[in-house]
């Protein structure tokens, strides 16, 4: 009888034992999955999903860095195979381990027309339907694997200096990337030629940051998540008829508080109490 | 040349995966693309590794059919040749256990028995079911960020960085810390193939006559719990946690084991 208790409680001490190990291994595990889940400043390759959804979705297998750097357009002249664009997160890189990402200053995104990278995903993380066009073919233009942005301070068009260089290098030429013109003030008789970016159209291929002149470049592609505002849902286009069907059906809300007791001009012409 | 056959099969086995892994990134060849995750055989057929599917799935997303269609089939393969035979045939991990473990004896580090009272051979099953687990809370494929195995792989075809200390630390672990402490107590990969391997086909058979009870089998074995009937009964190691890596086979001088069909009828 005393050895049954004894065997019991040897048991329940084990078990409980390995439970609160286990609990003590996964806040660890949780945590520290968690922190490398947060590097937010990263380049997806084209039809990534959302990033959190893409690195739900990736099984890190890298088919899609080998079938960019071996695709046949990837050579020099003499036959040489060029490095790939895509890199695969190593210790050290302070990126989810094992996933996908490019460096545009390295190796930019060349806007494949078969985009090789894509239909070899096993898992979904680079999701083929969103690149097919309506005729069902890919089309690497619907791509949004980040947004170019221009600092306007270094870039040297905004000084004044002739510099289309960004301009030039974008494969959607002057569509993602137009040229505006203004009058340079300054000297009085020269123009600006702004490069303006249109995030419509911008697939954040990285061309024109690899292009840019000057030391660190003044044009360079940021997620899309970190490269956007949001309006939102309350601002209305009162001069657009489509944004304008978005609040057909809005109902009047009276709200009713002290202020409502007066007329808009009456307080609105009272000294504030801070 | 006979104690050592099949471990030069084995290192033969898991460098020339390597190799035509390594080949696909460098030289573009079609045999074996990608990494245990997922690859693709000879440009189509799809494989995948079953525990981190189930991982992924873990995370709430809807899986791709060419993933799911290679966990099964590689599932299949398993349930045949034995489940940890990913272990000991494939994984790369297993040269640097194995390394450590050789060390380890050459040092005669064996000898001071430790008692690692918290750290048990079970106790990957319990990490095996935490990583789906976090994988579910945190919404990423939790034994991808660490696992040293994809880890080494991607090393080699893509390059290490930083990813190679977590390489030494496995050896340092196995050497100094616990013996087979990584393959035999913690790995979670290795806990899946183990429950695969249950009911695998090609198993280890022992026989009593022939035995001497020189013990060298259970010296070399890294699992040696699976080796509970040497001397005592002729019957087969069923147990899933065996990686079919044949050393026991190799260093048994009186062909007392063998590699065998498991037969379900008559074996107790």
């Amino acid at each position: 009888m005393a050895n049954s208790n004894n065997n019991r409680r040897k048991f329940f001490a084990t078990t409980l034992q390995s439970v609160g190990l286990t609990a003590l291994g996964g806040l660890l595990w949780s945590g520290y999955s968690d922190e490398v889940k947060a590097s937010p400043l990263v380049l997806r390759p084209p039809g990534a999903l959302d990033e959190d959804d893409f690195l739900k979705a990736c099984i890190k297998c890298g088919l899609c860095a080998e079938a960019c750097v071996n695709r046949d357009s990837n050579k020099n002249k003499d036959g040489s195979k060029r490095e790939g664009t895509l890199q695969m997160a190593k210790g050290g890189d302070h990126l989810m381990i094992g996933t996908p990402f490019f460096i545009p200053t390295e190796v930019p995104c060349y806007m494949c027309d078969d985009i090789p990278c894509v239909p070899v995903c096993p898992s979904g993380a680079l999701d083929m339907p969103s690149l097919l066009n309506q005729k069902e073919e890919l089309d690497i233009n619907k791509a949004r694997m980040g947004l170019a942005v221009v600092h306007k301070e270094s870039c040297i068009a905004f000084w004044g200096i002739q510099c289309d260089a960004c301009y030039r290098a974008c494969p959607l030429l002057d569509e993602a990337i137009t040229l505006e013109y203004q009058k340079n003030e300054r000297t009085g008789k020269h123009a600006f030629l702004l490069p303006v970016v249109h995030s419509d159209i911008c697939t954040g291929c990285g061309l024109c940051e690899q292009a840019c002149v000057t030391e660190k470049p003044a044009i360079f592609v940021l997620p899309i998540e970190q490269a956007t505002g949001k309006a939102g849902d309350h601002y209305v286009k009162g001069w657009d008829e489509k944004d304008q069907q978005r609040i057909s059906n809005a109902k009047e809300i009276k709200t009713s508080n002290e202020r409502s007791e007066k007329e808009a001009s009456d307080y609105l012409n009272m000294e504030v109490e801070y | 040349m006979k104690n050592i056959k099949y471990l030069i099969l084995r290192r033969i086995t898991q460098i020339t995966l390597l190799v035509l892994y390594f080949g696909a990134n460098a030289y573009g060849w079609h045999i074996l693309e990608g990494t245990f995750g997922s690859s693709l055989l000879f440009g189509k057929i799809p494989l995948a590794d079953p525990y981190t599917t189930v991982q992924v799935m873990a995370t709430g997303f809807v899986l791709g059919t060419d993933v799911l269609l290679g966990a099964l089939l590689i599932t299949l393969f398993y349930f045949v040749v034995g489940g940890r035979a990913f272990c000991s045939w494939v994984c790369p991990i297993n040269m640097v256990t194995d390394a450590a473990n050789w060390l380890r004896r050459k040092l005669n580090l064996d000898k001071e028995e430790v008692n690692y009272r918290f750290l048990k051979r079970r106790a990957r099953y319990w990490i095996m079911v935490l990583g789906i687990i976090v994988s579910a809370v945190v919404g990423v494929s939790a034994f991808e960020v660490l696992s040293p195995i994809t880890i080494m792989q991607r090393g080699i075809i893509f390059g290490f960085g930083a990813g190679i200390s977590i390489i030494v630390a496995i050896f340092l672990f196995d050497l100094f810390g616990v013996k087979n402490g990584w393959c035999g107590h913690l790995c979670p990969l290795g806990a899946s193939y183990s429950l695969i391997g249950k009911a695998s086909l090609i198993r280890v058979d022992h026989d009593h006559e022939a035995c001497t009870n020189c013990m060298k089998c259970k010296i070399v074995c890294p699992e040696n719990q699976v080796l509970y009937m040497i001397n005592k009964e002729s019957i087969m190691v069923t147990d899933g946690e065996c990686t079919n890596c044949g050393r026991c086979i190799d260093v048994c001088d009186d062909d007392a084991l063998g590699f065998s069909i498991r037969s379900f009828g008559k074996n107790k």
